[in-house]
């Protein structure tokens, strides 16, 4: 486009001469929608596959934000319907509709346009406050590539008042006024719609979106041209991984009657994060027993059960995250132009004058009144100075002072991390491990923004032991699914030594073994890559603080795997015993016919179990004597989870029993030149 | 007659020391089991073939076995597999005295070999892991490995002017062609018979083609003595016919072996004994065996070109070294000039070398003019 019109001046240049006039006449504002309608790969749009699951993420993360700011449970339900189902074989792509269905507060009737048809409008950008959303990008663009690619309007039902019925809008964006028009709107008592009942063998289940459990709530549905696949970077690993992060959270989901005829690009998850069969589920899941050590409140029992085409992640706790509050920016966080901004917002709400020391003492968290005075006093003005009067190179003077001076970080309750427990009950429903450990950082400052960093790992069970660890990353609950190698938590995780903890790493690379990490970022104000919001901008204070809570987890799995292989080392042991003594006895019983085998074989298996005991009670492999505590204390450890069931079967380990060279009392030397079958030499 | 009457009084030995060797086994195998029952350590104290557990003995000239012992512990990670070995084997000979058949060491191999059950483990992998189990049982039990009937290759060769009865056919060793006759790896006396010997003395050389050249020049015949091949080092049935040649028909033993370090050691053991097989010194040594050549002047005493030399490697030197101190060389004068020639030759000379002068110039000239010298190491 722009090079055709590049082209059309071109052409009219020979006749007409372009002048300052005739430019400006074609010089306009540009709406951010149709900024955004251009550029949709900023967003989150660039294929078909990764828009479905963008659509599916926007709308879930504003379900989730706004269960969790009204205290309500989430129950989420997402059905994604194929309108093509009768497409050719090979068609690469489909039209489907998304539909999210959520039990939160609702949303009243005049937002509904502001709040679904309407970029970068939303509650969260002007507050630094920890939330999911952040921009007010998000479903607004979902619903504008929808208008685009299939020219059907949003559809949404939302009831914010239990006693009234629920309205249905029907809404298509008008990208030229960044405005919302409505096509459709009625009241109605169909919540949560009834047709979304009749989809499939899966919408039978009694229980299913059923009205009692929705007394407010918002569906929105979005049809859009899609692609469908599984594997990586997938609808199902977005809720596989919103899940985990998201104990709290109940979510059912109807995927697509079939997916996209191309799936080479297909990258199959690990099967121990796949979510199993109603039967599998039982059958993975450990019993009470089993469980080696679990922290309190956590249910390893818990598991994704996928039934007719239904996937359900049961919630793994009743326990709501806190709720987080609202602070004002901290002096160090600030950038110069901000300052600028916020001194003009500040002499504009109040007419009277609003002075310098009232203006530090309100705009910014953790500036006492001394502290206040002391800025006055610093920048050559008095504490009565009035903020309109200052000039600009005391403004400048005021912003280094805010650099340099000391003040306490800024307050932290704010964050709502998602805790040890959650973190591992999350775990343990989503990956089929039998060691997981969480930890949580304290919280720390970035640009005067706090921050908190959790980190889980879980390890062994069914997860591959040759592949490079995977990487799970959440910002605010919200999982990464794009941009891995870019950001932050990549990086930590690369930069630490997992050498020390008995797993091997490429130079530069992610581990290799059964391993999963996830690293939690949560912050008022998380630094993306981009408005697509995929990687954490790599900020020194962040990864510094990624890493040490690796290392806090790095540090219980290394005692955990030392603890593994000496139990390895045992039943190795153990087994060369087993296993020659049964030659044993055969040959002494071959020899003299009076000592039975069986007899023989069961005195020395005794023997063999009762030294085995002894000798590993007392010396690990440097023949240190062992810390049982150090075992025992993992145990206890609220940050770890055991479950021995899952265990790698302690398979003998044969290297140890050949890597012993038979040592006769041959002499040792031998001459490479004539060897003699008969004598040994020297 | 002769023929049957010795047979038959030495079937009647060999069935006592059957007996003997078994009870012996079964004295091993009822002490692991009670050991076992009684719930005390399970071990074997199999003595030590190390060179530390060899014994000088200077008035005999012959290396004898010490009294250490090292254990073989069921219950060591280390040892386990080769008491389990070692049990096997004892097994196996058993079965062999039952069955009263003899087995080359790769037939005990094969027999005690098999996947330990349960596992993918074999008993044995390689010949290699059996062989040194044999020997120790050797010497645990005390008993010699005919007794536990099993033999070697049969290697080396012998030609000469005796005649001898081996499991009574008798054999004319002068009429033994161009390959002579096979040195079995058994030659106890009720195996191997002398008869009539008119040999006067025992020409033994290191390999096969150097006996090949003797034998085809007849030298045998034309200097009235026995000759013998070892192939390399000698196994114990050369060593032992030798030594009984020399004990029994006191007939002295020349050595004619490579001037090199390798052809010092064969000497050395021919002489001594060897430290693996220390314990059977007494039946194996020949302590007055001489060595003939090649010496280290030879290359100027006997005019050599250039061809002869082969280059002293680093090997070569440190076993030089080596077997310069041991202590029945250490005090030998001659060997300690001999070792020190060489070394400063900086070179080593093969017996087929002297090929270089004229083909026959060993059997014709060198051999014969060093005997009519005695120009010898003993």
């Amino acid at each position: 486009m722009e090079s055709g019109e590049a082209a059309v001046v071109k052409r009219k240049s020979r006749s007409t001469r372009v002048t300052a006039e005739t430019m400006a006449a074609k010089q306009k504002d540009i709406s951010v929608s149709e900024f955004f309608a251009k550029n949709r790969h900023l967003l989150g749009f660039d294929n078909p596959r990764k828009a479905l699951l963008t659509t599916v993420k926007e709308a879930v993360d504003n379900s989730l934000d706004a269960c969790e700011e009204a205290q309500i449970l989430p129950n989420i339900t997402v059905v994604i319907e194929d309108l093509q189902p009768d497409r050719p074989a090979n068609a690469k792509q489909s039209r489907y509709r998304v539909t999210v269905v959520d039990n939160g507060p609702g949303i009243v009737r005049k937002q509904v346009e502001n709040v679904f048809g309407r970029l970068l409008f939303g509650s969260k950008f002007h507050r630094l406050k920890m939330s999911r959303g952040q921009q007010g990008i998000g479903i607004s663009a979902a619903g504008m590539y929808g208008l685009i690619t299939t020219g059907k309007p949003m559809v949404i039902h939302t009831r914010p008042n239990p006693k009234e019925p629920a309205h249905h809008i029907e809404l298509a964006m008008n990208t030229k006024t960044n405005r919302a028009e409505v096509t459709h709107d009625k009241p109605t008592r169909d919540f949560p719609p009834e047709r979304l009942r009749t989809i499939g063998a899966a919408a039978q289940d009694a229980d299913f979106l059923h009205p009692e459990n929705f007394e407010t709530g918002t569906s929105v549905s979005i049809e859009l041209e899609g692609r469908y696949q599984k594997g990586r970077g997938s609808v199902d690993e977005f809720l596989d991984l919103v899940a985990i992060a998201n104990p709290h959270a109940r979510i059912a989901f109807i995927p697509p009657s079939r997916v996209a005829a191309d799936e080479q690009e297909e990258l199959p998850l690990p099967r121990a994060m796949r979510p199993g069969t109603e039967k599998d589920a039982k059958a993975a899941a450990p019993t009470a027993d089993e469980v080696e050590a679990t922290p309190q409140g956590v249910d390893p029992t818990i598991q994704t059960i996928e039934k007719n085409g239904l996937i359900v992640f049961p919630r793994g706790t009743e326990q709501l995250p806190p709720e987080t509050k609202e602070i004002q920016p901290h002096p160090r966080g600030i950038e110069l132009g901000i300052l600028i901004q916020m001194m003009k917002d500040f002499e504009q709400s109040n007419k009277r004058g609003g002075t310098l020391y009232n203006f530090l003492q309100e705009q910014f968290s953790r500036v006492s009144p001394g502290k206040a005075s002391e800025f006055c006093k610093a920048i050559g003005v008095t504490s009565r100075t009035r903020v309109a009067d200052l000039e600009p190179p005391q403004i400048e003077a005021l912003f280094k002072q805010f650099q340099e001076a000391k003040l306490p970080p800024p307050p932290t309750d704010c964050l709502a991390p998602i805790g040890v427990r959650q973190l591992l009950a999350g775990l343990l429903k989503g990956v089929k491990a039998e060691f997981y450990a969480a930890s949580s950082r304290e919280p720390d400052v970035y640009r005067g923004r706090p921050f908190q960093i959790e980190a889980a790992i879980a390890f062994g069970g069914e997860l591959p032991a040759d592949d490079s660890a995977r990487v799970i990353r959440y910002a605010n609950r919200v999982p990464l699914l794009f941009q891995q190698s870019a950001c932050s938590s990549f990086k930590a995780v690369t930069e630490t030594g997992w050498r020390n903890y008995n797993l091997s790493q490429p130079r530069g690379s992610l581990p290799v073994g059964p391993l999963v990490i996830m690293i939690h970022m949560a912050s008022v104000w998380v630094p993306f890559t981009s408005e697509s919001k995929e990687a954490i901008a790599d900020y020194d204070e962040i990864r510094k603080e990624m890493k040490l809570a690796l290392m806090e987890c790095g540090r219980k799995l290394g005692t955990y795997l030392r603890k593994r292989q000496r139990m390895q080392r045992e039943a190795a042991r153990r087994d060369v015993f087993e296993r020659y003594i049964g030659e044993i006895s055969q040959a002494v019983n071959a020899i003299n016919g009076k000592w039975k085998t069986k007899e023989l074989y069961e005195a020395l298996l005794k023997e063999a179990k009762k030294r085995t005991a002894v000798a590993d009670a007392r010396l690990d492999e440097e023949g240190k004597t062992i810390k049982q505590d150090e075992a025992e204390e993992l145990k206890k450890d609220e940050g770890v989870v055991l479950i021995e069931s899952r265990a790698a079967h302690l398979a003998p380990v044969e290297t140890e029993a050949k890597a012993e060279e038979p040592k006769t009392g041959k002499p040792g030397k031998k001459s490479k030149k004539k060897t003699s079958d008969e004598d040994g030499l020297f | 007659m002769a023929k049957a009457k010795t047979s038959s009084r030495s079937n009647a030995r060999i069935k006592a020391r059957d007996k003997e060797t078994l009870n012996k086994i079964v004295v091993l195998a009822d002490d692991v089991a009670s050991a076992a029952f009684k719930k005390r350590d399970i071990r074997l104290d199999i003595p030590t073939r190390t060179r530390s557990n060899t014994i000088w003995n200077k008035r005999r000239g012959i290396l004898e076995m010490g009294d250490a012992t090292a254990e073989r512990e069921l219950f060591n990670l280390n040892q386990a597999k080769q008491f389990m070995q070692t049990m096997l084997h004892a097994s196996t000979i058993k079965d062999l005295i039952d069955a009263e058949k003899s087995s080359s060491l790769r037939g005990v191999f094969y027999k005690a070999k098999h996947t330990v059950s349960g596992t993918k483990e074999n008993t044995f992998d390689t010949q290699d892991e059996s062989d040194p189990i044999l020997e120790d049982l050797e010497v645990t039990l005390g008993a010699l490995r005919e007794e536990l009937h099993i033999f070697a290759d049969n290697r080396g060769a012998l030609v000469g002017n005796i005649t001898i009865v081996d499991k009574g056919d008798e054999i004319n060793c002068r009429r033994m062609g161009s390959g002579g006759y096979a040195i079995p790896s058994i030659v106890e006396p009720d195996v191997i018979e002398f008869k009539k010997c008119d040999a006067e003395f025992v020409l033994h050389v290191e390999k096969g083609t150097v006996w090949n050249r003797f034998n085809e020049d007849r030298f045998w015949e034309n200097n009235n003595c026995i000759l013998t091949h070892g192939g390399g080092q000698p196994p114990r049935g050369v060593r032992r016919l030798l030594q009984r040649f020399n004990q029994e028909l006191k007939l002295p033993v020349i050595c004619l072996l490579d001037c090199d370090p390798w052809g010092h050691y064969i000497y050395s053991v021919i002489k001594q004994g060897s430290i693996s097989l220390a314990f059977e010194s007494s039946r194996l040594a020949i302590p007055d065996a001489k060595f003939l050549g090649i010496r280290a002047k030879d290359y100027t005493e006997c005019d050599l070109d250039e061809r002869v030399k082969i280059d002293l490697g680093d090997n070569d030197k440190k076993r030089a070294t080596e077997i310069a101190a041991y202590p029945w060389f250490k005090d030998h004068k001659g060997w300690q000039k001999e070792i020190d020639r060489m070394m400063s030759n900086g070179f080593k000379m093969e017996v087929e070398s002297l090929i270089t002068k004229d083909i026959s110039y060993v059997t014709e000239e060198y051999v014969p003019q060093r005997l009519k010298k005695k120009d010898w190491l003993d």
